[in-house]
């Protein structure tokens, strides 16, 4: 691909993120197509956008499927082709992917892509068993294994092979936390402190509250064109360079090692040479942290450091803002929020702020390359991309 | 059990609902599958033989379950974790007559048959545990 664009961004959209009561899933992302309508005056959507791929994971939560269709309705999009793409977590990273494909196959012009889930108004322990649905059933949740089990065996694993500790974990806990206090829309924009997160209930050993993703309402999309149509919609679009999928069994244990994904490895490594850079190259990372030791073997598959130094990085403040590599500027999962079907798209979201000076007081400067990593389920799914400033 | 008896999950539940662990050895390519599958994953054949899996091994990794699914919270906090086996396959499950201090990785466990409960309708199978050597 020679690092030439797969897919333009030509207008994103996000809606709050938070505990959004009184409010469908369809509802949130009808306030994130508005702003993504609203950002782009020369998008005319109901002319313009000819199809509509949506992530979204569970039908539990409201008790509705047909979600492809839902979402396209109440955005207003009447009889565009519709499709939810189900990957988990990594729902709307898998629409993005299908997304670029109907672009490059030349069927669509301008497509919508993104992702919606409503979470907040089911009690901890049915959303426990909904989001353990994405694990194996009969090995994993038949023997009451749960999300935040399976990467708590993964960091247990991590722990032995590499000395990291509970307190590398707490530390990428408290940074997201601090770059969610500089974003309005994440669900939680207030600072914790390192003891906080050390000392607060166990969730699944070694992991705590403050180590995993919040229960989240929310919803996020993308506006996607033709590199060669781009300019007709915006002056500043962002180019998508790499795009990597892959998968992995379903099953954590029938895996070769519990301290990496296979599945973001092969996806990153996809990316990396679609889009001709290096892990050295990139600016700025949003990557899937829906549990605090998931952001730290992220930093290793995708090659920010060695296996066994992300714990190092960490610590060295590398992945805050102003170090080296800054990653979850927006606060990541742990403090932006998690609505699994909403975020593959609400990091890309984040990915075109960056790329084009929109992120405030979270602003990477001149961040010209941008990586986003969603993972479905422990790892069974993976999706990276690679973002390029115009 | 007859040879006849398809490498499915409900065939590997039924047979340790009669104390057996068994696993699916391809006999094409000598994989074997823990639990079986219709399908060698490696060569794609169809052929099976069942072999038993030794019962015992070392804990690779494990967790305590705090927050646990509607069903199992009565249970909570209870330990899981994945087992190596001795033939080198792993297997997943709750760890039982271990107080949740002393769960260490690397500690040998063995297969559990003792307290299956009866087999209920499908998907829902006789559960077995991991206890100490």
């Amino acid at each position: 691909m020679n690092g030439k664009p797969l897919a333009s961004i030509v207008s994103v959209g996000l809606s709050k993120f938070g505990k959004r009561e009184g409010l469908y899933a369809r509802e949130l992302f009808a306030e994130a197509a508005k702003e993504a309508f609203d950002r782009c005056p020369k998008l005319d959507p109901k002319k313009d956008i000819e199809a509509l791929y949506v992530g979204h994971m569970g039908e539990s939560f409201e008790h509705q499927g047909h979600t492809g269709a839902t979402m396209a309705d109440w955005a207003g999009l009447g009889h565009v082709p519709a499709t939810r793409t189900e990957a988990a977590c990594a729902s709307s990273g898998a629409a993005l992917r299908t997304a670029i494909c109907a672009v490059r196959s030349g069927l669509s012009d301008v497509v919508m892509v993104g992702g919606a889930e409503k979470m907040t108004h089911r009690a901890t322990a049915d959303v426990t068993e909904y989001l353990a649905m994405a694990s194996d059933y009969p090995f994993e949740q038949w023997h009451g294994m749960t999300f935040p089990g399976l990467y708590a065996l993964m960091a247990t694993a991590h722990m032995h092979q590499y000395g990291t500790t509970e307190r590398h974990l707490a530390m990428i806990g408290v940074k997201n936390h601090y770059h969610g206090s500089l974003n309005p829309k994440a669900h939680m924009q207030k600072e914790i402190t390192l003891e906080a997160a050390l000392t607060a209930r166990t969730v699944a050993w070694p992991l705590k509250l403050f180590d995993c993703s919040l229960i989240t309402d929310g919803a996020s999309c993308l506006i996607l064109t033709k590199p060669e149509l781009a300019k007709k919609f915006t002056d500043t679009p962002v180019q998508i360079v790499g795009s990597g999928q892959a998968s992995d069994t379903i099953g954590l244990y029938e895996r070769e090692t519990f301290t990496s994904l296979a599945a973001a490895k092969i996806a990153a490594q996809k990316a990396y040479e679609m889009a001709h850079v290096k892990p050295e190259d990139i600016d700025v990372a949003e990557v899937h942290d829906c549990f605090t030791i998931a952001e730290l073997i992220a930093y290793e598959d995708l090659g920010f450091c060695k296996p066994g130094q992300g714990g190092s990085l960490v610590e060295k403040g590398e992945t805050k803002l102003g170090g080296r590599i800054p990653v979850n500027t927006s606060g990541g999962l742990k403090a932006k929020g998690h609505p699994v079907g909403a975020t593959g798209t609400a990091q890309a979201y984040e990915a075109y702020l960056q790329l084009t000076g929109q992120a405030e007081k979270r602003q990477v400067k001149n961040a010209e390359i941008a990586l986003t990593h969603n993972v479905g389920g422990s790892g069974a799914t993976a999706t990276v991309h690679i973002y390029r400033r115009d | 059990m007859s040879e006849q008896a398809p490498f499915t999950i409900e065939q590997f539940y039924k047979n340790i609902n009669q104390g057996k662990l068994l696993g699916a050895k391809c006999l094409k390519c000598g994989k074997t599958h823990l639990p079986p599958r219709p399908l060698c994953s490696d060569c794609f054949s169809k052929d099976f033989e069942w072999t038993e899996i030794p019962t015992s091994g070392k804990l690779l990794t494990y967790t305590i379950i705090h927050i646990a699914p509607t069903q199992f919270q009565s249970m909570a906090p209870y330990a899981t974790g994945i087992v190596q086996l001795e033939d080198g396959l792993k297997l997943p499950g709750m760890i039982r007559g271990v107080p949740l201090e002393e769960v260490r990785v690397g500690m040998e466990l063995a297969v559990d048959f003792g307290k299956c409960e009866a087999a209920q309708s499908w998907p829902q199978w006789p559960r077995y545990y991991f206890k100490p050597l």
